[in-house]
């Protein structure tokens, strides 16, 4: 084969690379989407959940609780410690290291092993029985390292500058953190919660048996709570409402794209703005 | 990493501390109260996975000393119901279906890495950029969902059989893992000093053969990484597998027969199982949780490699 041709073979090769990848994503949405609209009936959200309309409506507002439930004790550990590894700790520190070794360790671990953790952990241990809470906490470990992550890397973007003038005033290390290096990092940090909220929103194997599936509105943190995603893994097993499943599937998938594009668009503002200032 | 670890050492010259002023001890002591606090936060990581550690390991290994570990790990044969707890069919299913899907993921993913990072237009990648991590963000249920209607049906009507299958579990986790395989690559790609390509050019390369010989070699620790990457989502992936995979406890001898991975066989059945069940089930997400580990593992040595 002449080097032409070679060339020409490896370039046609990665063109259908990568025209398989786009279509893989293109098909499954496009035969979401056109299978699942026309579906989209107003009994699909009924107020109240029966097996007759098979209403996502309560699913929605738990996948709601779950969001706010799971963020409310992810962010402020996950800021926290990034925090911690970005502006006080000691690079050498073996603390530093332990913290950073487990994170990734946590990162790694599939969230069906989350689940039977949170299964033993906090639904049986703790007896909060099958909880939004139970469901919660799980989520909140998941997420963690994610956060983290996310967080440090914002951190780690803001110019010592600021750090350094915010010193030369006078302020202490404290102050420093919270008045000057957290609100420039915001976006980053904003952009890595979206990303946690998606995670939240799709996750399905951790929270059968942490959160339950009672496809009802949670009323308190006790009760047990199917979310959006665990209710579309309900319909689409049970096999009974397929029509339903699509449009529920449409539903979802309208929710994860909208919360991946909100995530790329604040993190775009960070590079915008970081790169106009430093 | 690295780029981080300059960054912080670049700080090393400036005077951290409280300054000196009239309320020094208060200072110091919110100073140090606050420092604790972020540092505790920074310990629940670790409390964490010590946590998930002792409460798997605890509930895990009694049962599978109960039921004797070699007969445990080699078992072949999985029937609750008269006491066999082997989980080899398992094992051997997880395996198998995560190389089916390097199989379909692999090839694809780093070629869309290649085109994106080295042959894509501005205008194309502005298209591709959120469209894979579009892809990366569909959630697992809605992509098993997909299976269970378009792969499933479709294996059924080429093969015959229920279409539940090894083949449509690979092909589904093929699709699933290609967002991280092409992230990772990419940005490994993209990390390739310029100059190399040029050189490559310079002696005459065409632009394929610069990509194919001189780049893609040098980012190969990240395309690796990315790949384990890749196998350590397809082995955890319990609930798209679970529905297309057939979940048949048996060794799979076919690709169009069913087949039950570790992950599926916690879901299935965790459920309602009681006693040494029970304990069985938790048992197989320690030897899942094995497996993860050392993927971890190799995944940390690459990266130190790579220097991502």
């Amino acid at each position: 084969m002449s080097a032409r041709a070679k060339s020409f073979a490896a370039r046609l090769l990665v063109y259908a690379g990568a025209s398989f990848s786009m279509t893989v994503l293109l098909f499954i949405m496009g035969y979401i989407l056109v299978r699942g609209i026309p579906h989209l009936s107003p009994a699909l959200f009924a107020w109240e959940y029966n097996s007759e309309n098979v209403s996502l409506t309560p699913a929605l507002i738990n996948t709601l609780y779950m969001t706010v439930l799971s963020l409310a004790f992810a962010v402020p550990l996950g800021v926290g410690a990034a925090i911690y590894l970005s502006e006080y700790a000691k690079r050498s520190s073996r603390l530093v290291k332990v913290v950073r070794l487990t994170a990734e360790t946590l990162s790694g671990i599939p969230s069906i092993i989350y689940g039977l953790f949170g299964a033993l952990f906090f639904v049986v241990t703790l007896r909060m029985n099958l909880s939004l809470m139970a469901g919660a906490l799980t989520l909140s470990i998941m997420i963690l390292p994610l956060i983290m992550r996310t967080t440090e890397e914002a951190l780690l973007a803001v110019p010592d500058a600021y750090r350094e003038g915010s010193f030369g005033l006078g302020a202490g290390r404290l102050r420093t953190t919270l008045k000057i290096v957290l609100p420039s990092a915001a976006p980053g940090i904003l952009a890595g919660v979206i990303l946690g909220i998606g995670r939240i929103v799709g996750e399905t194997a951790a929270l059968i048996y942490t959160a339950g599936t009672v496809p009802e509105a949670a009323e308190n943190l006790l009760d047990s709570a199917r979310t959006l995603s665990v209710h579309m893994y309900s319909l689409a097993s049970e096999g009974l409402h397929i029509e339903e499943a699509y449009a529920t599937a449409v539903v979802l998938l309208a929710t994860v794209a909208g919360i991946n594009a909100l995530s790329a668009w604040t993190a775009g503002r960070l590079g915008r703005r970081s790169n106009g200032q430093i | 990493m690295n780029w981080m670890a300059e960054r912080r050492s670049n700080r090393g010259g400036i005077a951290f501390g409280p300054a000196e002023g009239k309320n020094v001890s208060l200072k110091c002591f919110r100073e140090s109260l606050a420092g604790g606090l972020f540092a505790a936060a920074a310990c629940i990581c670790v409390l964490a996975v010590v946590l998930i550690c002792a409460f798997l390991l605890a509930n895990g290994i009694p049962g599978m000393v109960r039921i004797g570990v070699f007969d445990f790990l080699t078992g072949t044969r999985w029937k609750p119901g008269n006491n066999l707890y082997g989980i080899m069919p398992m094992i051997l299913g997880s395996l198998y279906v995560t190389a089916g899907a390097l199989l379909v993921g692999v090839p694809a993913g780093i070629l869309t890495a290649l085109f994106m990072s080295r042959f894509a237009s501005r205008r194309m990648l502005k298209f591709m950029k959120p469209a894979v991590s579009l892809l990366a963000g569909i959630p697992s249920v809605v992509f098993g969902f997909f299976g269970l209607v378009v792969i499933v049906p479709l294996i059924r009507e080429l093969f015959g059989g229920s279409g539940s299958s090894l083949l449509a579990a690979c092909v589904l986790l093929g699709m699933m893992i290609l967002p991280t395989i092409i992230t990772v690559s990419e940005s490994a790609l993209n990390a390739v000093p310029q100059s190399y390509y040029e050189g490559a050019l310079a002696l005459g390369a065409t632009h394929e053969r610069a990509v194919f010989r001189v780049v893609l070699p040098a980012a190969k620790s990240g395309v690796a990484a990315s790949v384990i990457l890749g196998i350590g989502r397809a082995i955890g992936e319990a609930m798209a597998v679970m529905m297309v995979a057939g979940n048949r406890p048996a060794i799979p001898d076919s690709l169009v027969k069913g087949v039950r991975t570790l992950t599926s066989n916690i879901v299935m059945e965790m459920g309602y199982a009681a006693d040494l069940h029970r304990e069985a089930l938790i048992a197989t997400a320690v030897v899942l949780f094995v497996f993860i580990l050392s993927i971890n593992l190799l995944l940390s040595i690459l990266k130190r490699r790579a220097g991502l």
